[in-house]
């Protein structure tokens, strides 16, 4: 045993995977601090995300899954091993590329390269659906009109209804994204901060909207961060990673920053806040919203209009506002019976909802 | 010393965008340590960001080390398992930095 606590080798000789106990380890797992070389890593890493989907029953055989794929480490990440495990294991599973083309220069267009060279490296079907095209406007059309303030609600908004649609044209069962570990104990600090309990009690679901159209699930949901990027890193997946050039997102990037400071003491701070969101109850007497449609587009909303149509009234208005913070929105205007707490939660808008479930 | 560097996942905006830079550090410019002239990754990040970032710092470093959210590797292999800011280096060696903070 060479090992030494955690005594600080100069250069300790190579350490021995403690898995194999044969060849050099390669990386420290947050998870479980094991020092495990590149094999072995890649063994357990496509493992433990295959029983995730097993014990979780998150596909069934047969079924067409969209992965939502943005060209970023995560998604390219997950489009490799969902068709390697896929394979495998035979999921019996139809995979799809689903792409967002948000309508940013110089940041999308380039991303969507990625994808689809993605298309072809893993040899799945690619649909790209595109903010113009479904609403009339691009985002940077958007931003040039409302501005920088408020752009990663719409952006978020209209994201999160373009994937739907997407899947929707791509006819497909299901909807697989990318959201890591540290996603989403960051989307639980957050949605503490803002008192968003409906959110709160939803986020760290695995598989979330079974009751609607297209149900979404996070088959990386356990997986850390930094083992997404290694193991990106050691098999050389092709992604891109470039900041939105829209983006300051101030709010979330400040617990962002938290937790990744809490992980470099604690790795396991990121799977306890997660825990910590799973095991939340809400108290009885909490208000939650109550799901419909909207009496417009038909998307599932808790209001009279969904939150896409009020946003994009606004900007065919020339009403920017409309929808955002506390002001009077269309759905106070136009129906009386909203009640007043839930109206005031949901039309409280969330910063760039690529996190938003 | 001969070194090539690698910035991945963003942080090559940082310096130009310039992923790998082959440079010459020299333990001698930096500072001496317990007599021997060395190099350890404490220092070298201390180079680094005199020499080549070129703009925002704050998103490769914060305090001495590099901030949270960035992955270093020392001849693929991970610097946790190397002692990190005490990871003593070499001639030839390849020191690859990528940040997980971007993008998803």
């Amino acid at each position: 045993m060479e090992e030494e606590g955690d005594a600080k080798p100069k250069k300790a000789g190579p350490r021995q995977c403690c898995v194999c106990n044969q060849r050099r380890a390669a990386l420290k797992r947050p998870k479980t601090l094991e020092q495990i070389c590149r094999e072995c890593f890649y063994r357990v890493f496509e493992e433990e995300i295959h029983q995730v989907i097993v014990e979780n029953q998150l596909f069934k055989p047969g079924e067409r899954i969209a992965i939502g794929a943005s060209g970023g480490k995560d998604s390219t990440v997950l489009a490799y091993v969902l068709s390697e495990l896929n394979r495998r294991n035979n999921y019996g599973l139809d995979l799809f590329l689903l792409s967002v083309d948000e309508g940013i220069t110089g940041y999308r267009d380039d991303s969507l390269e990625t994808v689809k060279r993605n298309e072809i490296q893993y040899g799945l079907p690619l649909k790209v659906v595109s903010y113009k095209d479904l609403y009339g406007w691009t985002m940077d059309e958007m931003v040039k009109m409302i501005g920088l303030k408020n752009n990663c609600t719409f952006c978020g908004v209209f994201r999160r209804q373009a994937l739907d649609r997407g899947a929707a044209l791509l006819k497909v069962d299901k909807l697989a994204t990318g959201h890591n570990a540290d996603d989403i104990a960051e989307t639980v600090l957050l949605n503490i901060l803002r008192g968003d309990i409906a959110r709160l009690s939803r986020c760290t679901a695995i598989t979330t909207g079974e009751d609607g159209p297209i149900p979404r699930c996070k088959p990386f949901k356990y997986t850390y961060e930094k083992e997404i990027v290694m193991y990106a890193y050691f098999k050389r997946l092709d992604y891109f990673s470039t900041e939105c050039i829209y983006s300051p997102n101030a709010y979330r990037g400040f617990a962002r920053e938290f937790i990744k400071d809490l992980e470099r003491i604690r790795p396991r701070a990121i799977l306890d806040i997660i825990k910590s969101g799973e095991d939340f109850r809400i108290s009885t007497s909490t208000k939650m919203p109550e799901q419909g449609t909207c009496e417009r587009c038909g998307y599932i909303s808790s209001q009279k209009w969904c939150k896409a149509c009020v946003l994009l009234e606004g900007l065919n208005r020339g009403l920017p506002k409309l929808g955002i913070g506390r002001s009077r929105g269309l759905n106070q205007e136009n129906s009386k019976d909203v009640k007043k707490g839930n109206g005031a939660r949901s039309i409280e808008s969330k910063q760039c909802g690529s996190l938003d479930f | 010393m001969q070194l090539t560097l690698e910035f991945g996942g963003g942080l090559e905006l940082l310096c130009n965008s310039v992923k790998i830079h082959n440079v010459n550090v020299e333990p001698q410019d930096i500072e001496l340590q317990g007599g021997t002239k060395k190099l350890i990754m404490k220092d070298l990040l201390t180079w680094i960001r005199g020499n080549l970032i070129k703009e925002r710092p704050e998103m490769f470093m914060k305090g001495d080390t590099v901030r949270p959210g960035v992955l270093v590797l020392v001849n693929d292999c991970d610097w946790e398992l190397s002692g990190q800011l005490n990871t003593t280096l070499e001639e030839k060696d390849v020191v690859v930095f990528i940040s997980t903070l971007h993008g998803g």
